[in-house]
Parts: structure tokens; sequence; C-alpha cells
């Protein structure tokens, strides 16, 4: 496990290199540039992989306890095949490489990023968003942040932008007290692996009453093939705090599997408000495996907008415990399946306070072989009242042989709550595309239409730059789908 | 000046042959009514020509401007300049009508080529205020909860925007009652003129009231069997289609 020079081949034309001039372009996402790894732990898992990680990161002893104890719990849960898909039996745990880093720390200019890793962010548009419209950015190339900025307005503030390393060095009195606390480490198996072998992500705190106007940003890039990425993300908005964090994540196509195992934890303290946007694009041959939850305390709000687009399979319900009264959490959810995809998404909302509010707005589209699935629990306990939730989950299928299923799980207790469930599951027909066609519009134009107009009322909702990131997205999707 | 050439058509459905030699050419400017009974085939021929994938063509050719269109898709058809007005228009939910007309005429572009959005919004509204479409219509989505005359004029706005060589209107008076057929008649012919051919598809002589056409081909069996001028249509209102078959049992005997 010495820090090994590799060298990767490159699947691409180093030549082509150009910037969109709107959001990032994650339609340009499959290629990959060589780089050497200074620090490697080697293919496979075992404590020694978690020894590493932890030394090579100069932890504190509590941490390198945290994840051995993650480690165990991990080993000693078994793969949840018994609801989920059978296809998580070929994740191949001893093949998969636990932690690839070019550096320890994340450079703070542009100018000081390695030109290799340089280029591909620049390819996928990084800075050109920056300068546009975040208030910082952190972009992480396989375990590590390469590049991590705040502006200087957003610092003065007191927010708190760093990757999760500093952040418990750094920081252990804001962060260590919520750390694993919204996500306990065994609650599910990937859970408890990230917690073992995590490495880069975001840590984000926003000080009392600070509204911060412009999106944080993360960047997640994988360029390693056999690799796992997993990052750890916490946000903790302080009381009358606000924040919007996006995070758009690539990989390039690699014939074996990769695996993506984020935990995502959210602290909303009292009248805070945290909106979380995810727009994913990752090649078909990842496993997305992702545990997302926020706590939202008295009168504040959570707001998870997750557009999962791409992977072999993803498996991801964003959820929001509303601990406290008059607390409200949103999940709006977009998942498309295409050939050769599993989209296993949804939602939870734990009631556990009076008088919160949910809301799961779920829209899926199956095309040709691609399969969604929506997962949704909403819990509402006998004791409480003024209790709400809405749940509405549209699925759009295009072609005859897409799977769409629906599992909501919704118990509520008591009769002082109020409940409402909507499904619904259309088609795009022959007949329409040919009405599109005969406009002008070539089949793929014409599906992707028909996708957008299905997740029209939705993608409104999303900033600016995201709705066109998200429509390009598509059209790209659409596109390669048509035979 | 353009032509739409139809040589002797042969169209089926699976096994089953429906346009079984049809001629018929329509230079810009003309209009043309095709009328006939029920299932002789008046809507196939207007969807093969508009290029629907459930029909095979068996023989003959369709020209557009001397160049042949049964290898092209059905969208490089209608970029090509040949417009569908469908009999039943499909709904897009979520689309809305200026957003789908806008794709349509970005379709029509070069690659690379961007449209000018103010431009077009501009062209729109001219084009809604010469048909007396309220501005709020393009804002709904494409057909989605609309009457039977808001899916007929919304065809028509379409085809007012993309200005095609010939239009093909395939029982446009259907389902209209004589308001909508008067106020979509209208749009029609406030659109004709010398860079435009019409094909119009009928059922009911009533339509050519307010469409007033050059030419009256009448259909049956797959084939135009009586051509004439507009008094055609009145005679056919006066005797009936029986009229024509049996001339035709006859012309056969």
């Amino acid at each position: 496990m010495q820090p090994p020079s590799e060298t990767l081949s490159s699947a691409a034309d180093e030549t082509v290199m150009e910037n969109p001039t709107v959001g990032i372009d994650q339609t340009k996402g499959d290629f990959q540039y060589k780089v050497d790894y200074a620090f490697d732990a080697g293919t496979g898992l075992s404590e020694d992989t978690v020894r590493y990680i932890s030394s090579v990161k100069k932890e504190a002893p509590w941490i390198l306890e945290f994840r051995l104890n993650a480690l165990k719990k991990f080993l000693s849960m078994p793969m949840p095949t018994h609801w989920a898909t059978k296809d998580l039996d070929n994740i191949d745990f001893a093949k998969i490489r636990y932690y690839l880093s070019q550096g320890q720390k994340p450079k703070r200019t542009w100018d000081e990023v390695p030109d290799d890793i340089k280029k591909t962010f620049e390819r996928l548009g990084i800075p050109e968003q920056e300068r546009k419209f975040l208030a910082g950015v952190e972009a992480q190339f396989d375990s590590e942040a390469a590049y991590s900025n705040i502006k200087d307005i957003v610092a003065k503030q007191g927010v708190i932008f760093v990757n999760s390393t500093e952040g418990l060095r750094e920081h252990p009195e804001l962060f260590r007290k919520w750390f694993g606390k919204v996500i306990p480490t065994g609650d599910n198996k990937f859970s408890a692996l990230n917690s073992a072998v995590f490495s880069g992500g975001s840590f984000i705190y926003v000080p009392k009453g600070v509204k911060v106007a412009q999106p944080l940003q993360a960047y997640f890039r994988i360029n390693a093939e056999n690799f796992g990425q997993f990052e750890r993300t916490l946000i903790i908005a302080d009381e009358g705090a606000e924040v919007t964090y996006m995070e758009g994540c690539t990989a390039p196509k690699f014939s074996t599997s990769t695996l993506h195992s984020a935990v995502v934890e959210l602290v909303a303290l009292k009248g805070a408000k945290i909106q979380y946007i995810t727009v994913q694009n990752w090649a078909n041959n990842v496993f997305n495996l992702v545990t997302k939850r926020g706590v939202a305390h008295e009168e504040a709000e959570i707001k998870w907008i997750d557009c999962n687009i791409g992977s072999r399979l993803t498996m991801k319900y964003p959820g929001v415990v509303l601990k406290g009264e008059r607390a409200r959490g949103e999940v709006i959810s977009i998942a498309l399946a295409n050939d050769g995809q599993h989209q296993d998404t949804g939602a939870k909302m734990v009631h556990a306070a009076n008088n919160t509010t949910s809301n799961i707005v779920a829209k899926s589209i199956s095309v040709g072989q691609g399969r969604s699935t929506y997962r949704g629990v909403v819990h509402i306990p006998k004791h409480l009242k003024g209790c709400k939730n809405n749940t509405e989950c549209d699925a759009l299928l295009i072609n005859t042989n897409s799977r769409t299923d629906t599992y909501p799980a919704i118990t509520v207790r008591g009769d002082r709550n109020y409940v409402q469930h909507e499904a619904s599951v259309s088609k795009v027909n022959e007949e329409m595309i040919f009405y599109m066609q005969q406009r002008g519009l070539t089949e793929g134009q014409a599906m992707s239409l028909a996708v957008n107009g299905f997740i029209n009322d939705l993608a409104r909702q999303f900033p600016m730059e995201y709705s066109v990131e998200l429509k390009r997205l598509i059209d790209l999707e659409m596109e390669g789908s048509v035979g | 000046m353009a032509s739409l050439v139809i040589k002797d058509l042969h169209a089926s459905i699976g096994d089953k042959p429906i346009v079984k030699g049809l001629s018929l050419t329509i230079n810009s400017g003309e209009v043309h009514a095709i009328m006939g009974p029920n299932g002789t085939g008046k809507s196939t021929l207007a969807k093969v020509i508009a290029g629907h994938p459930d029909y095979t063509v068996t023989g003959g050719d369709v020209l557009l401007d001397g160049k042949s269109v049964l290898e092209q898709e059905a969208d490089e058809r209608a970029r090509a300049g040949l417009f569908l007005a469908f009999q039943y228009p499909s709904e897009i939910p979520g689309v809305s009508i200026a957003n789908f007309l806008r794709a349509a005429v970005q379709a029509r572009m070069a690659e690379g080529e961007e449209i000018d959005a103010a431009a077009y919004y501009k062209r729109l509204y001219a084009r809604m205020d010469m048909l007396k479409i309220d501005r709020k219509f393009t804002s709904r989505s494409v057909n989605e909860g609309f009457s039977g005359g808001e899916k007929k004029r919304c065809e028509i706005l379409q085809m007012a925007i993309l200005e095609p060589k010939f239009a093909l209107m395939d029982e446009t008076d259907s389902g209209l009652d004589i308001d909508a057929l008067r106020i979509v008649s209208e749009g029609v012919n406030t659109l004709r003129g010398p860079g435009l051919g019409v094909l119009m598809i009928t059922h009911y002589q009533r339509l050519l009231n307010y469409i007033v056409p050059d030419f009256v081909h009448v259909l049956y069996d797959g084939r135009i069997v009586k051509s004439g001028d507009k008094s055609l249509a009145l005679e056919l209102e006066a005797k009936g289609y029986d009229w024509v078959k049996r001339e035709l049992a006859a012309a056969n005997a």
C-alpha cells in the first residue's frame, strides 16, 4: 500500500476542449485524463485500508475508531436484497479501490490545480460557473477535493465551506456534534461502508441569521476505473440561516463497475432553510447507492431536489425528519431510466412533531428496457396532530418494454392528521411522436420534448442554470435512445 | 413554383391495400378538395404523404418539387415543406404551444444556428393577431383539454408559423360547429396565396362553402374516380356518393 505512481489509459481525445456557455456541462462526462495518484489505498477492503485512509488524513483517534467500528458494522450487515434488486450482489467489494488522490490539500486558486485535473474540470465548465453565479465551489476528483474556494464576501459572514477532512480537523466543535447523528453508521449497509472509508464531500456551516444569496456547489468526478467514491457531506444551517447547495456528478464510461456511495446529512436548526439540489449524470456502469437525510427543527425547512440520470443502479431516498413543530420537508424527485438502467428512488418523511408538513413529488421516466421504482415512506405517529403529507408519483413510459413500480408506504396513525396520495402512469405513444415529427422534430427531439413536458412543472422550480442543464441532459439521453 | 405530384400511388396497412393507384398534381397557389365516402382512403392518403410509419407504400411515388419524399422520415418531409393538419391532433402535456412551435422552428434551422427569441415571438404574435387568436392561447399545453374548435385553430396557427409549401388538411371540418367552422375557414383563407398549395380532405360539402376549392376530386376505393371544379362538389351534395358508385359500376360492367 505504498503510494504508487500509476498511469491510467486515456479514454478520450484530449485535443477536444470546449467550455459550455451555460451551466456545468455534464453531457460531456465521458472522457478521462491520465493522472498519477500519490496516494492509493490499493484494491479491496480491510482494516488496513481504513487505517491507511485515516493515517493519510492525519485524523484524530476518535475518527479512526469511528471508521473501524463502521467497518465491523458493514461486514456484519447483509445486502438488502430481500427487498431491493439482486443486482446489488454483483458489486465485488474486493475489486474496488477505496482511496485515490493526488494530494491532501485542495487548491484555493484555480491556477494551482494540477494541469490534468484542471483540464477535466475546465472541460466540464467549473471555473466559468463559479464566476457566473456561485458563492463557492468544491471540486472533488476521485477521493479528495482538488479545488475549493468560497467567495470572500460569503466567508466574511462566517460561512464555513470545507471538505470533510478539514471540517473534522479544524472545526470539531461545530461538526462533531452532528456528524453521524442524522444518519447513524448502521442505518444501512452502505451508510456503514461510507462511514468506514469516507473521504471528501463538503462540510458547511451557516451561522445564525446568515442567508447565503448564491448557491454553494460541489462537483464530484470519478476518474479512475474500479473506483469507489465515498464522499461525506454535512450541512448545518444555524437558527434562521438559509443556504442552497448544489451538486453535480459525472464519470467516464468504463467496462467494469464503479461504486458511488455517499452519505449526506443536513441539519436545519430553528427557522433555518436548506435547499439541496442534485443533478447527477453517472455513466451506466456506476452503482449509485446514496443515503441522504435531514433533520428539520422548529419552523425549519428542508427541500431536496433530486435529479437522477444515468448510472447502472441508483438507490436513493432523500428523507426529512420533521423534529420541531411547524417544520416543513419536501422532496422533488426526477428519475430517468434508460436501457440497462434501474432508478430505484423515492423519499422518506418522518413526522416527529405537531403541525409538521411534508410534500413529495416524484416523476419517473422509463425508456426502452429501463426500469423505475418509486419507494416512499411517510410516517406520522398516533400522538401527533395537525400533520400533513402530500405525495404525488407520476410515471411516464416510453416504448412498451419499460417497467415502473410504485411502493408507497404510508403509516398514519390517529385521526388528527391529513394525508393525500396520488399516482399516475402515462405513455408516450406513437401518434404523439408522429404528430411532433410532422412538425419537423426528429424522433429524438420529439421524445425529448415529451419528457421535458412531463417534468416541466418541477423543472420550473430549479435555478435557471440547472433547469437548462437538466433539459440538455434529457435531450442527450433521448437522442441516444432512438434506435 | 412548387409542386406536389402523386404518381400512381399504392399504399397498404399491414396486408390490406388502401390506396390503389392514385395520381394527382397540386401546384402552389391551388386548392384541391378530395371528397369521398367514409373508408375510401382519404385520411390514409394524407398520412401516407406525410410519412406515417403505420403505412407501407407498395407502388408509385410522391414528389415534392420533383424529388421523391418516400425515402424520407416524417420530420424530413415536414422540414421540406409538407404540413399535415391532423383530424385528431395529439395532446402534448406540459409543452406550451409557444415552446412547441419554437422547437419546430428551431428544427428548421441549420446546425449551430440559434433561434432569435424576440423575433420569433414577434412573428408568433403577429400571426395570432392575423388569425384573431387570443395571446393567452399559446401558453396552454398543446391540445391538452382543448375543444374541437381550439384544436383545429391550433393546427392553423402552426401552419401559419411553419409556412409550408403544401398543406394536407385532414377532415378539418370534423367535430366543428358552424361558428368554429367559420373561424377555422377564415384562417385557411387568410393563409391561402400563391406560395401555398392545399389538399383539403373532407366528407361534407359544407366546408367547401367556406373554403372554395379550385379543383374537386372524388375518391372511391383508393382511387380518384372523378375530377372537376367546385360545381362537382355541389353535384355530389345533390346526388350523393351513390351516384358515383353507380357510374363506376356501369363503367366497369
